[in-house]
């Protein structure tokens, strides 16, 4: 048995123009949970998919318990026992969750072509019970819930007695609950001797979960630490290569006049007696557990969703708003939580989707200005610093985080007055998010009124003026800067409901 | 950065390289194919598919897809057919009843799109062809109706120029003058209008157009009723060409044609893609294909092998492209 269950040893892979990963090396020992960060474009997709034999890299060796191995394929890395459970999960919904385990493993009845159904539903509630999930493995798998669903990803990878399980933001989708669950589920993998790598955007999992921590930059190796020498900072520090100097750089305006108010706004099972008001110059924020209602109340205010009761006040003034475009009309611009599904065309150039709410204003006569466009387009770039070679770039070739700023300046150029920001950090680097943050700061200070959703708790604690948060539908706490304390627990406490 | 446009300069053209080699080919191969009476025979035999390929191009861009082009076409001369029987002979009552009934069938497959909220549009303009197939027949009584007034057949029939002597110059067609007027319309409706990006942006993400303020379901019900608005321009077109009103031809394949069209032209049935001018050559390339092989006295069981296998190709050609740019956006995105 060697000292390492994975070793990669001074690993290159080359794209065309591009080298993905510079003389990568990464030693991985049995049984620890190692965490992998780094940026977005870090490279480490790269590395995940090198380690599976996705990718087959150019230069450098990989050792498997010490034997030298070279993936062509997949497979071959399963069969040396490497699993992955992909960001985004392998699942075949309409199938039973035994189907499902045993997609590529089957069990035959002795001497016939025939499933042997009993022993696979055995072996299936087996291998998900000892995950931590009693439930019923005859049952469709899209019954279930995302938690699990990975954990029918892990089943997989434990019946094929996988020694190195690879797990890419795996926490990205999941409630609170779900995530303590995954938690304890790989803490106990760790007990039986196998490892994980552990690849996360978010630090305190890190901190809560990981032995030792790998950071990548610019498809290379910065280091490799025992979680114990590490902090917040350093990571960030060694993350990004250089020091930021805060995180959160959040501004002081003074509230303005009243922007938004929502009274007892209902959607049957959805939402319940929701009221709240939002002013100009502060920003606003909706905590909450995923699935509590916060992104539901939003899509009901911008009219993307019907409501059963309720009533909507701008500027003071009551509005009836049954449809996003009505709600553009009313100065209400919604940054999606999903921003690849419903942000932007993706198809489309970057110049097209600045202009994609507000194209009547580039009208000129009969036709769209092209100067208009071009002129707005180039502005936007330059104004929200969107790294692109041109306005005419395909939207879908951006990074995340300039992706966003596209869908920002899509919501700029409609000049609109109050701004949902649903989760406006989600899978951008740090870098990117600070940048983010300024451009609430610079609204705000405009006098608009920002309202950001957010499940990123010191994204909360750090931007706020306002926070409220929201359980089952319903709001439970309201929290002010002035004159509450606003942090991790007095946010949770409402979160949980575990008010008296 | 250089290599790339140079690319996809080539994308563009190869095309038209394919049809101009398409040209030198069929020259070779029979001399009755390159000369000038012949080349406005193509311009004539393009006409009828170039305006349903319009149709089609549009409904392809947003993503669906109209099967029911060539029997609504055929449906509209066919409603001609009935009123002309009925005594009925004023060009000023039959143009625009056609043009009625081909618009309202294509506005009620945008409305079982949208509002009746059937999944995809293969399945309920399928639908729409065989009711049609029935509808054309049942109006005329199954016969085909003749003698149309000239008012009506001028569009499909006149041609400019036209030689009086015996094998002189047979004119320039009329029918295909008004399809490249079209064509310029719709160059600038697709790219220069808010409705035309609108067009493109709800083909690409239909959720993000309508979360960003764009009424899909409007543009949808449009963009159908469009096609039918096209596919009555093709009906009076067919009525000039044949002289007539045949219900048995809604069953033709104008369809496919029309999706082979637009298909070599660089549409995508992923929706989003595709211009107007491609899919003129597109047009060119399929009539020019079925002249050839008419003038090599191909059976027309070869007509009908050939371009279903041209059609195939470019299906192929499609998402082999698709296949290619995802790629690309994945090598890209590292």
């Amino acid at each position: 048995m060697s000292e390492y269950i994975v070793e990669l040893k001074n690993v290159t892979k080359r794209f065309p123009g591009v080298v993905a990963m510079r003389n990568m090396s990464l030693q991985i020992k049995p049984g620890e949970i190692h965490g992998l960060i780094g940026e977005n474009g870090a490279g480490k997709s790269t590395l995940i998919k090198v380690l599976t034999g996705v990718h087959i890299p150019e230069e450098g060796e990989i050792y498997v318990d010490g034997k030298k191995v070279s993936f062509k394929s997949p497979n071959e890395a399963t069969a040396e026992g490497i699993a992955c459970v992909y960001q985004e999960l392998n699942i075949v919904k309409l199938l039973s969750v035994t189907d499902n385990v045993f997609i590529n493993k089957t069990i035959k009845k002795k001497g016939s072509i025939l499933l042997d159904y009993p022993t696979m539903h055995e072996k299936a509630h087996e291998v998900m019970l000892s995950l931590g999930q009693d439930i019923d493995v005859k049952k469709e798998c899209g019954t279930y819930g995302m938690g699990v669903q990975q954990m029918v990803e892990i089943a997989k990878a434990v019946l094929v007695d996988a020694k190195l399980i690879i797990m890419d933001e795996p926490t990205s989708s999941l409630g609170e609950k779900e995530v303590e669950q995954l938690m304890k589920t790989v803490r106990a993998l760790k007990e039986k001797g196998i490892a994980i790598l552990f690849v996360s955007h978010k630090l305190e999992e890190l901190f809560e979960l990981c032995d030792r921590v790998t950071v990548m930059r610019d498809g290379e190796h910065i280091m490799t630490k025992n979680i114990e020498e590490l902090d917040n900072d350093s990571l960030i520090n060694a993350m990004v290569g250089r020091t930021l100097d805060n995180q959160f750089p959040k501004i002081e305006t003074t509230r303005g006049t009243e922007a938004l108010r929502v009274e007892h706004l209902d959607s049957v099972g959805v939402l319940r007696d929701v009221s709240f008001t939002a002013y100009h110059g502060e920003i606003l924020a909706f905590a909450g557990l995923v699935g509590a209602g916060r992104t539901e109340t939003m899509r009901a205010i911008f009219g993307a969703d019907p409501i059963d009761g309720g009533d909507i006040y701008i500027n003071g003034e009551k509005v009836h708003i049954t449809s996003p475009k009505q709600a553009i009309a009313h100065n209400i611009a919604f940054l999606t939580e999903d921003r690849k599904g419903q942000g932007l065309v993706l198809s489309q150039s970057v110049k097209v989707n600045l202009i994609l709410s507000s194209m009547k204003s580039f009208k000129s006569g009969l036709f769209l200005s092209d100067k208009k466009m071009f002129d707005t387009a180039k502005a936007n770039i330059a104004d929200l610093k969107i790294k692109t070679p041109t306005e005419e770039e395909v939207v879908g070739q951006l990074s995340g985080g300039n992706q966003q700023k596209v869908v920002i300046g899509k919501w700029i150029n409609t000049d609109a007055d109050i701004y949902i920001f649903d989760e406006p950090t989600r899978g951008i680097d740090v870098g990117a998010k600070v940048e983010v943050y300024n451009i609430m700061n610079r609204l705000v200070s405009e006098g608009k009124c920002v309202i950001m959703v957010s499940s990123e708790l010191p994204e909360i604690i750090g931007m706020a003026d306002r926070v409220i948060v929201m359980r089952e539908g319903r709001i439970t706490g309201q929290l002010d800067k002035k004159t509450d304390a606003i942090n991790q627990e007095t946010i949770m406490k409402y979160a949980w409901g575990k008010v008296d | 950065m250089n290599s790339k446009t140079i690319k996809d300069a080539l994308g563009k053209v190869a095309p038209l390289i394919a049809l101009i080699i398409l040209f030198i080919i069929l020259s070779f191969l029979t001399d009755k194919f390159f000369t000038v009476n012949n080349m406005m025979n193509i311009l004539k035999q393009t006409a009828v598919n170039g305006l349903i390929s319009a149709a089609m191009l549009v409904v392809l861009i947003t993503a669906g897809i109209d099967l029911s082009v060539g029997a609504n076409a055929v449906v509209g001369a066919c409603m001609m057919g009935m009123l002309k029987e009925m005594g009925i002979t004023s060009a000023w009552v039959l143009i625009p009843a056609c043009i009625v009934t081909c618009l309202f069938i294509g506005f009620m497959n945008g409305i079982m799109l949208t509002k009746m909220h059937l999944p995809h549009p293969f399945v309920s303009t399928l639908g729409m062809k065989n009711v049609l197939c029935g509808v054309a027949l049942l109006v005329v009584s199954t016969k085909t109706i003749a003698d149309f007034p000239d008012t009506v057949t001028f569009l499909g029939s006149y041609c400019f120029a036209k030689s009086d002597e015996q094998g002189g110059f047979t004119g320039f067609p009329l029918c295909f003058l008004v399809l490249f007027l079209i064509y310029i319309v719709y160059h600038f409706f697709l790219n220069k209008t808010a409705l035309g990006r609108m067009i493109y942006c709800v083909g690409g993400n239909p959720d993000a157009a309508r979360m960003s303020g764009i009424n899909s379901d409007n543009v949808l019900i449009f963009v159908y009723s469009l096609s039918g608005f096209m596919c009555a321009l093709a009906g009076i077109t067919i009525v000039g060409r044949a002289g007539c009103a045949n219900p048995n031809s809604a069953m033709s394949p104008y369809d496919t044609d029309a999706i082979a069209s637009c298909i070599i032209g660089g549409a995508s049935f992923m929706g989003g893609k595709g211009t107007i001018w491609g899919t003129l050559i597109g047009a060119l390339m399929i009539s020019t294909i079925r002249n050839g092989l008419t003038l090599l006295n191909a059976s027309s069981a070869i007509q009908y092998i050939v371009v279903g296998l041209v059609i195939i190709a470019a299906v192929f050609i499609d998402v082999t492209r698709t296949r290619l740019e995802a790629k690309a956006k994945r090598l890209a995105a590292k």
